[in-house]
């Protein structure tokens, strides 16, 4: 009987063995979440563009009049910053999209919560940012000058305005898919508003939020390019476009990386808050 | 929807007279008259679509786009375990418990060892099982020290090993802090294991209120307890035969 018995289960087990080898090779088990993260993944693509840019000036592949070589760029930045100019441009430069920022991400919330809990607020004000969304930021510029002159004010407004739509738009949404399931929770619990507020509605539209503000830091260095390139006798905007005038290709690329840089920079930060917030979240990015 | 309070005598927690609700032009709670004593723990069978989580609601008073008429007089301080545990996933576990009370820490503390997740103070939601999710959802319940305790078939999308235990912490929990119970669903034995009495609810009325005369433990092999069963299932329109 034994010995049957351990006759018969061998084989049975080689097959099966194959049968499973068989399986994985046409591909039977497809790993469907993009897999573990790549160590400095986020980089590679960046520092690729720049090592493409270093080999075309290198090779002579490309003109350093249409744009200058890595190694030209970092000359210009050394001059820009032994004399302080980039330092004085950076920092107002700095001012100007932070303050809009900040603004911009204040009025956006508060709308949004407005709209998001609200009918009424809906109703008046999910319109307007539609209509702000679909305008381009440099056709209200000539508006914004006649209201408000050609000052700080205009050019913070400007960002304000620009920042306000992706805090809206996806703060908005997360408010408005944060379940019903919550809502009906919280008055068995007997909620006041304000806690209601604080504990569900707003840490249910944090995701939201901080995709919204993803988009907004951004988008407040890149309206600030618009503001001063239009008018302005400071900030980088101000400095690419003197260099246009002088033919400068070297000190518009630096100005071009200090965007990037600033760019990237800003959406690091956000995406490191991001996780330290969102810890309570398994999601495909982890 | 008007609900006028009704003469509360002291030894009740609920009282519901003429009890109406309807939804699209349809009746769902056809005069539904129910008084539940204080600490007495009832369970309401029904098929799916005979208004028995209708019932739940308006006891709750979460039934906000419904018509209807009828005294209803339910205590102030009542709590709600849901089918799903209902937990907050941006909050951890304890913050679930004390959502909404100030200084309760330590009173959402005891309450989580009570339910026997003592240590998983810090845990998200999302790190616990099913079963440990619904046990918060109950510490949450109980640390409001509720005198109603209203539950929608809250062991129904556990798993059978889990509801057992589960009804085993339900029972101690409810000896100890004597809430009146309403529990909702669709498990016979589920309800003649736990309750005091049983209703059944069809089309929006009471068919059937059963003392359970069982003693504890209630095995499922006392001969009562088929016979209970029976009853009850016929009742459901289930022929065991």
């Amino acid at each position: 009987m034994t010995l049957i018995a351990t006759d018969d289960f061998k084989p049975r087990r080689a097959e099966a063995s194959a049968n499973l080898r068989q399986r994985r090779r046409s591909g039977a088990r497809v790993r469907l979440g993009p897999g573990p993260a790549i160590p400095f993944g986020l980089q590679i693509g960046s520092v690729g563009l720049v090592v493409l840019w270093a080999l075309g000036s290198g090779l002579g592949l490309i003109d350093p009049r249409i744009l200058s070589a890595p190694w030209t760029v970092m000359e210009a930045f050394g001059r820009l910053i032994a004399d302080g100019k980039l330092q004085e441009h950076l920092g107002i430069s700095a001012w100007r999209a932070i303050t809009g920022l900040v603004i911009g991400v204040a009025i956006g919330t508060v709308l949004a919560v407005i709209a998001g809990l609200s009918r009424w607020g809906e109703a008046i004000i999910d319109g307007p940012i539609q209509i702000k969304r679909a305008v381009p930021t440099l056709a209200l510029i000539p508006l914004l000058m006649l209201w408000f002159g050609i000052g700080e004010q205009m050019k913070i407004i400007t960002i304000v305005l620009a920042v306000i739509v992706p805090i809206y738009i996806h703060t908005h949404n997360a408010l408005r898919s944060i379940d019903n399931r919550y809502v009906e929770l919280s008055e068995t619990l007997n909620l006041s508003r304000g806690t209601f507020i604080r504990q569900v509605v707003l840490p249910g539209a944090l995701p939201g939020f901080l995709l919204g503000l993803r988009f907004a830091v951004t988008l407040c260095w890149v309206s600030l390019v618009v503001v001063e390139q239009v008018n302005a006798t400071s900030g980088l905007g101000y400095m690419i476009n003197l260099a246009r005038t002088y033919g400068q290709t070297e000190v518009i690329v630096a100005g071009i990386v200090v965007y990037a840089v600033l760019g990237l920079a800003s959406d690091a930060a956000v995406r490191l808050a991001e996780r330290r917030a969102l810890s309570w979240r398994r999601t495909l990015s982890q | 929807m008007a609900s006028h309070p009704v003469a509360i005598e002291a030894d009740f927690a609920v009282r519901t007279r003429e009890l109406y609700r309807g939804f699209d032009g349809r009746t769902i709670l056809d005069g539904l008259d129910l008084s539940i004593r204080r600490g007495e723990f009832v369970a309401l069978l029904g098929r799916s679509g005979s208004g028995k989580s209708t019932f739940l609601k308006a006891l709750a008073e979460l039934d906000h786009d419904v018509t209807g008429s009828g005294a209803l007089d339910v205590p102030e301080n009542r709590s709600v375990v849901f089918q799903d545990a209902r937990l907050l996933p941006w909050r951890s576990v304890l913050q679930n418990v004390t959502l909404g009370l100030t200084g309760a820490e330590a009173a959402g503390r005891r309450m989580l060892a009570e339910v026997g997740l003592a240590g998983r103070e810090a845990s998200w939601p999302i790190e616990l099982s099913g079963g440990e999710q619904q046990r918060v959802a109950l510490a949450r319940s109980l640390v409001r020290e509720p005198e109603l305790l209203l539950a929608d078939e809250p062991f129904g999308a556990l798993d059978a090993l889990t509801r057992i235990r589960m009804h085993v912490l339900l029972k101690e929990l409810c000896a100890r802090h004597r809430p009146a119970v309403l529990l909702v669903t669709h498990d016979v034995d589920e309800a003649i294991t736990l309750a005091d009495r049983v209703l059944v609810l069809e089309d929006g009325a009471f068919v059937e209120d059963l003392p359970i005369d069982l003693p504890s433990p209630r095995e499922h092999d006392n001969p009562r307890f088929g016979q209970l069963r029976r009853h009850l299932l016929g009742k459901l329109g289930v022929s065991t035969h």
